[in-house]
């Protein structure tokens, strides 16, 4: 055996050791707990498994967009919670953005006021804990709304008041006419788009894209209000008395404080994260690119929509995804205000009254994960198809 | 014709007088307004007076708007606030909600606000009540400890911030042993002081904890700790190891993809079924465990930020030089790598201490913690704006002096590449 062969033995032997401790190390200690738990779950007479999710769950979810009471399955709680998550994910997300991209922009402003009024919103709301925002909203701004009987109204359409707010229903009468009349709409769009590029590419013409898509999508569900049946009534809320001292809302949609302080927390914290992204990618386009852009003739419009926003939303977009992220997972603060989200209902309620730690806590766990994952993988698809495509 | 034309520096003379009389004008409009809440223009109709303001000083705003005027500061005025007509209407419309915001903010922090008394009764302003403050001030800071033991915490403190003085102020040589002590032996030296139990002091359980210095507490050790877990899981996620490998990578990514507040009810209610019958893990510790795991695992990804940045030539280097896995990580690619990547691990850092409040779902109450004990208080009902704006207020000192300490370290320890 020459000297060089037992030296790469050596090194395979050598590579072999960690590993094989380590996984020992992991597996012993994952049986070890596995046998703790069964031991603990013997005493206490429960046994693992999932059958507890088709039981009755006998507790109430103060708000939930599908049907649910009382006599409906843990199981069905559950999804009550997955959609409050995601809901208020949601709504954060969309305000964050909004927020968000105005405050980056407004951060390069060349006012200096404006500029300056920006920044201190980022370095106030990014330095203080979420938490304690949500508790600030809720407990101590929200609070301050006035009595049902003294709402803040908005035109006799919507009220703001301490018990949250009251906006009017939408009642459809063939809605779902409507909703294929906006589908086709949008299909139509992505084929007067390709059609465009494909003019542009070709024969060099610019097609006014914009205004086209915009009234195909005003025009073609227009239509179907005007001949096929469809219609839009609202439903207003109305004050009512319950007592004499008493008063209420009826009618429309409540909208409880607890998801107004959660999406306004939430929003808030996350747009100074996305807003230093977005300043960050402008920022990350290099002058020269806006310089040659304006030497081949474009005018102001058409840098920022061809060369400068391209090029600065694929630095944007990744980390900005993450924040996405980061926000559905602290949606889970709401536990905290008694929002009825996921960690609440299920690891909260269900918990309790099933004493179901590991399977419980394990399906929140998992829940969270693939939304992560969901997420992460979506991250991945945009960018591939923004990357720089080189020929 | 003279009126009408542009503003530019022939005209200067007549312009500016003008412009600088109507922006002051309708600063001092908004100004009066929102402090004596008098309006000087009402006696015009009431939508006129409304916008007078904003119509005059846009107005005052153009007339001034006169490039290379030979005046240094009006055109840096111009430059900064006042570049366009659009630019001029923002400044404005931010100058007035800031002067109008100043008044009730003034009134509610200080001038109608409350200082003195010991009781809810002794707070008649309409502004805040910072008695409220005063009066729970030692259950923020300390929580449910004993107040005749606080001295111990303080102590703790004390030492903590006279040994990171000295090490400040000695020379290289020693300041390593200072460092050494501050890591090793000054943790837990502390604990056995705040704790207690023996050399008479008397015993202080973890639940008692509480308030600010629980908040020091739990940063400072899942600090200590998530750091070094972190740089070993980074290293693992690169290392050439496939079992190694995966199973950092395993690790990382499931505590990254869960909220901490699920991580902290594992370790609440999950974790005790994982352990035999009748062991008992203090909560804290649980809690310090579940908190330290899950920021190693963004730290983790942050060095390896850094490791992936390095040059592949330092690692050939490093081997050439006949040096061991870990020689080469300690000495060569470790201190580079950590160096780049020092604004991340700020980041994380100050994460962590904005997540530390969260301990409250395990019925552990720091500072945020406490105030929500104060405001249910029957004899304090109604506190909740003063002890979250307080809250905050401390938060955002000591997150913001963070942010900036490690901007400066970022700056300091900056050496071209």
């Amino acid at each position: 055996m020459s000297l060089k062969k037992i030296n790469i033995e050596n090194n395979k032997i050598r590579d072999l050791i960690p590993q094989v401790l380590t996984i020992i190390v992991l597996i012993s200690v994952i049986i070890y707990f596995a046998t703790n738990a069964q031991i603990n779950m013997g005493n206490r007479g429960i046994s693992f498994g999932f059958g507890f999710l088709n039981q009755e769950a006998s507790f109430d979810i103060t708000f939930s967009m599908i049907e649910y009471d009382g006599s409906h399955s843990y199981g069905r709680a559950f999804l009550v919670g997955l959609l409050n998550t995601l809901l208020v994910s949601v709504i954060g997300i969309f305000f964050a953005t909004v927020v968000g991209v105005f405050v980056g922009i407004s951060r390069l402003s060349n006012n200096y006021l404006i500029a300056k009024v920006a920044e201190w919103y980022v370095e106030i709301f990014r330095n203080i804990p979420l938490i304690l925002q949500i508790f600030f909203w809720y407990f101590a701004a929200l609070r301050a709304l006035p009595l049902p009987e003294n709402g803040i109204s908005f035109n006799d359409i919507s009220f703001l008041t301490i018990k949250g707010l009251y906006v009017p229903k939408f009642i459809w009468t063939n809605f779902n006419i409507f909703l294929l009349s906006v589908i086709s709409a949008f299909i139509s769009i992505y084929f007067i788009n390709s059609y465009s590029t494909k003019q542009r590419e070709q024969f060099g013409k610019q097609l006014p894209t914009t205004t086209i898509s915009l009234i195909t999508l005003i025009l073609i569900p227009l239509i179907t209000f005007l001949f096929l049946g469809v219609s839009l009534s609202f439903e207003y809320p109305v004050l009512k008395q319950l007592s004499s001292t008493v008063y209420t809302f009826d009618g429309g949609v409540s909208i409880i404080p607890e998801l107004i302080a959660l999406a306004l927390a939430l929003s808030m914290y996350t747009a100074t994260f996305i807003a230093e992204n977005v300043r960050a990618g402008i920022l990350g386009v290099s002058k020269g690119q806006k310089e040659a852009a304006a030497s081949i003739g474009l005018n102001k419009n058409q840098i920022l929509k061809l060369v400068v926003m391209p090029q600065a939303l694929r630095i944007i977009i990744p980390p900005t995804t993450n924040q996405y992220l980061n926000l559905t997972k602290n949606s889970s603060l709401a536990a905290a205000i008694a929002y009825p989200d996921i960690v609440l209902v299920f690891a909260g309620t269900a918990l309790m009254q099933t004493g179901r730690a590991i399977e419980i806590i394990s399906i929140t766990m998992l829940t969270y994960l693939t939304l992560s994952i969901l997420i992460s993988m979506f991250m991945n698809w945009y960018n591939k198809k923004m990357a720089i495509k080189e020929k | 014709m003279n009126l009408i034309a542009k503003p530019s520096k022939k005209n200067i003379k007549t312009y500016l007088p003008i412009g600088v009389v109507l922006v002051s004008f309708s600063l001092l409009d908004v100004f009066i307004n929102a402090f004596i809440s008098y309006n000087i223009l009402g006696f015009l109709p009431s939508q006129v007076s409304y916008f007078s303001p904003l119509i005059l000083g846009f107005i005052g705003l153009y007339l001034i708007r006169i490039d290379f005027s030979g005046f240094s500061s009006l055109d840096n005025l111009n430059k900064n606030i006042n570049s366009s007509n659009f630019n001029a209407v923002l400044s404005l419309i931010t100058l007035f909600i800031l002067i109008k915001s100043i008044p009730p903010l003034l009134n509610w922090f200080v001038l109608e606000a409350n200082f003195l008394g010991n009781s809810k009764e002794d707070c008649t302003g309409d502004g805040a009540c910072w008695v409220f403050i005063r009066v729970w001030f030692n259950r923020f800071m300390y929580g449910l400890y004993p107040d005749a033991e606080q001295w111990r915490i303080n102590t703790a403190f004390i030492m903590l911030f006279i040994i990171v003085g000295i090490s400040f102020f000695t020379s290289e040589k020693l300041k390593k042993y200072f460092i050494l002590f501050l890591v090793f032996v000054f943790p837990f030296l502390g604990i056995k002081l705040i704790s207690g139990g023996s050399f008479g002091l008397e015993y202080v359980e973890s639940a008692a904890w509480g308030g600010l210095s629980l908040t020091f507490i739990i940063s400072a050790f899942a600090i200590l700790f998530c750091f070094p877990i972190g740089v070993f899981l980074a290293l693992g996620r690169r290392s050439s190891l496939p079992a190694i490998k995966y199973i950092s990578i395993g690790f990382i990514e499931l505590w990254r993809g869960v909220p901490l507040i699920t991580v902290l009810f594992m370790s609440a209610v999950m974790f005790p079924m994982f352990l035999p019958d009748g062991t008992f893990i203090d909560k804290l510790i649980r809690v310090l465990i579940a908190i330290t795991l899950f920021e190693a695992a963004y730290m983790a990804e942050v060095v390896r930020g850094g490791l992936q940045a390095l040059p592949k030539g330092q690692y050939e280097a490093a081997k050439s030089l006949g040096m061991g896995y870990w020689k080469m990580n300690a000495l060569i690619i470790l201190p580079q790598a950590l160096k780049l990547v020092i604004p991340g691990i700020a980041n994380t850092l100050l994460a962590l201490v904005k997540d530390t409040p969260l301990i409250f779902v395990v019925g552990l109450m720091e500072l945020a913690g406490m105030i929500g004990l104060a405001k249910t208080n029957p004899k304090w009902l109604g506190m909740a704006m003063e002890g979250y704006v307080f809250a905050g207020l401390v938060f955002w000192v000591i997150c913001y002096a963070m942010s900036r300490y490690s901007q400066n370290l970022e700056k300091k320890l900056r050496t071209e590449r």
